[in-house]
């Protein structure tokens, strides 16, 4: 009566029992590793061609950073999505954006997001951003197997650090280097354009609204000579995501006050299509 | 070779019982009652670290009272099963019923089948869109699921304290007035004694259904001293307050 039985039968494996680890992905690679994009093996030698998600630019404002990234998803010469949405809330202080093979992202971006909360609630606290960042770059580094057969994913990070109370931009590489950015970062094919138009555009002290239309206009001079970039679509009412993130959380730049730059923007280019000044 | 006595099992179930609820009175009480926009739960808990209510997913919460190691564990079990749920199928397929089920199915093979019950006593809540839809289960350590009306009490002197809160508690009472009951409950000594409970003695969260997503937070500073008011008048009432016998070991 005293022994322990053994053969007890339990809805919840004694997985969900354990003690220990505060994150979900790693109960989830012991328990169900089928659902980890990391656990899966693609056949050597082989490449299927998949739609990818382009361009993502953040710039730091005064007080915070301010993502955006363009709407399209292409699948070599075809549009595979005109409305896709590339800048995510990973939590209530940070957005992450992405590049690379779309449906990879999406649900890298959903692991991560699940395991940021998943922390905050079992540890009663908020990651630190640094912590935050680390997150992502070890799940970029489970990536390498795929990304090394052409399904790459490169996300930007970006949130509003509360110890310093600073906006910091975060950008990784394929093997999931993280690096701190100073000033503005672009990712994707056609970031070579927006990183130039930041550099003549961004300085330091901008306010929230300037930043977000130095982020358009980078969006659109990146889709000005990248066929892959979507510029904004005045006809299907189609604008980029901002996102804003600053010491009130992560917000959406709504469309109305999003148009509002668009319009200024390309009313601008109107005879100045180089956008000199 | 020495014989085991016979125990016939009504015996076996009736100690086993009688341990656990010995276990669960020792501890504080927690007070679980719906208001017209959520869900509030109230706990004597001195402890800013150590939660005895804390968020599930995004329209669970979780309460219990017992032995901490025990019903953390079980709340850390109740998250990972959530967030691998919701992951896997979709935020909204998350239910506070299938994880009561689950929680029953624990206690219930423990209390059968270790040599010791939990001695632990939990609520699942949920907020739904109106305070009809709310559900609120409370899970004993024997395995029995309850689908509670309103509000619960558990832990400490709980007969008392449901008793208290039947007469109390009336559907659509406002945060601060279900706040107040539950503290003036969680007050309420064993003859007719009173004692005051200050914000720091205090553990008060709610789901409140009108947030979007996360329901879930926890009131704390100015906002709970808001709602318990003017806590001079409320004093005035109380004959000495008596200092709790503290509660013993692990028992949080």
């Amino acid at each position: 009566m005293t022994q322990p039985s053994t053969g007890r039968s339990r809805q919840l494996d004694d997985a969900f029992l354990r003690a220990g680890s505060s994150s979900f992905t790693e109960f989830v690679a012991a328990y169900r590793p089928e659902l980890l994009p990391s656990a899966r093996r693609l056949p050597s030698g082989a490449t299927i061609e998949a739609p990818h998600g382009t361009t993502i630019v953040s710039l730091l404002f005064e007080g915070g950073v301010v993502m955006a990234g363009d709407r399209r998803a292409t699948m070599g010469n075809i549009i595979a999505n005109r409305d896709m949405e590339k800048v995510f809330a990973a939590d209530e202080f940070s957005v992450v954006g992405i590049a690379g093979t779309a449906g990879l992202a999406i649900e890298l971006v959903r692991l991560y997001q699940v395991e940021l909360e998943h922390y905050e609630k079992i540890e009663g606290a908020i990651m630190s951003l640094e912590g935050k960042a680390n997150r992502l770059a070890s799940m970029i580094r489970g990536n390498l197997g795929l990304a090394m057969q052409g399904l790459t994913v490169v996300p930007t990070y970006a949130g509003f650090d509360l110890e310093s109370a600073t906006g910091r931009i975060y950008s990784y590489d394929v093997t999931g280097g993280c690096y701190v950015e100073s000033g503005h970062h672009s990712t994707g094919s056609g970031s070579v354009f927006a990183r130039g138009a930041l550099k003549k555009l961004w300085r330091p002290g901008l306010e929230e609204q300037q930043a977000v239309s130095v982020a358009i206009e980078a969006l659109y001079d990146a889709a000005d000579d990248d066929s892959a970039t979507g510029g904004p679509d005045l006809g299907r009412q189609i604008w980029p995501t901002v996102a804003v993130v600053d010491h009130a959380g992560a917000r959406f730049v709504p469309s109305d006050v999003l148009e509002g730059h668009v319009e200024r923007v390309v009313a601008a280019r109107r005879d100045n299509p180089g956008g000199a000044r | 070779m020495t014989m085991p006595f016979y125990v016939p099992p009504e015996q076996v179930m009736k100690d086993r019982a009688d341990f656990a609820r010995k276990g669960i009175a020792r501890g504080r009480s927690v007070v679980v009652v719906g208001y017209d926009k959520g869900i509030a739960f109230v706990a004597e808990n001195p402890s800013r670290a150590l939660h005895k209510v804390s968020e599930i997913y995004d329209r669970i919460a979780f309460a219990a009272v017992g032995r901490y190691n025990e019903f953390e564990n079980l709340r850390v079990a109740g998250i990972r099963y959530a967030d691998l749920r919701g992951y896997s199928y979709d935020r909204t397929d998350v239910t506070a019923r299938a994880l009561a089920n689950t929680y029953a199915q624990i206690l219930g093979g423990v209390f059968t089948q270790e040599s010791k019950p939990l001695e632990i006593e939990i609520v699942v809540a949920e907020v739904g869109a109106d305070s009809d839809s709310d559900q609120i289960f409370r899970l004993t350590y024997d395995g029995s699921v309850a689908d509670e009306r309103g509000f619960v009490a558990m832990g400490g002197a709980s007969d008392a304290a449901e008793e208290r809160l039947r007469s109390g508690w009336r559907p659509g009472m406002t945060l601060a007035e279900a706040v107040r009951l539950a503290v003036d409950v969680l007050g309420a000594g064993e003859n007719g004694e009173r004692r005051t409970l200050d914000e720091g003695q205090l553990e008060v969260a709610v789901l409140d259904r009108e947030r979007p997503r996360r329901s879930f937070r926890r009131i704390v500073g100015p906002v709970l001293a808001q709602l318990l008011g003017e806590p001079a008048e409320r004093a005035t009432g109380a004959a000495g307050s008596s200092p709790q016998p503290p509660a013993p070991g692990p028992v949080a």
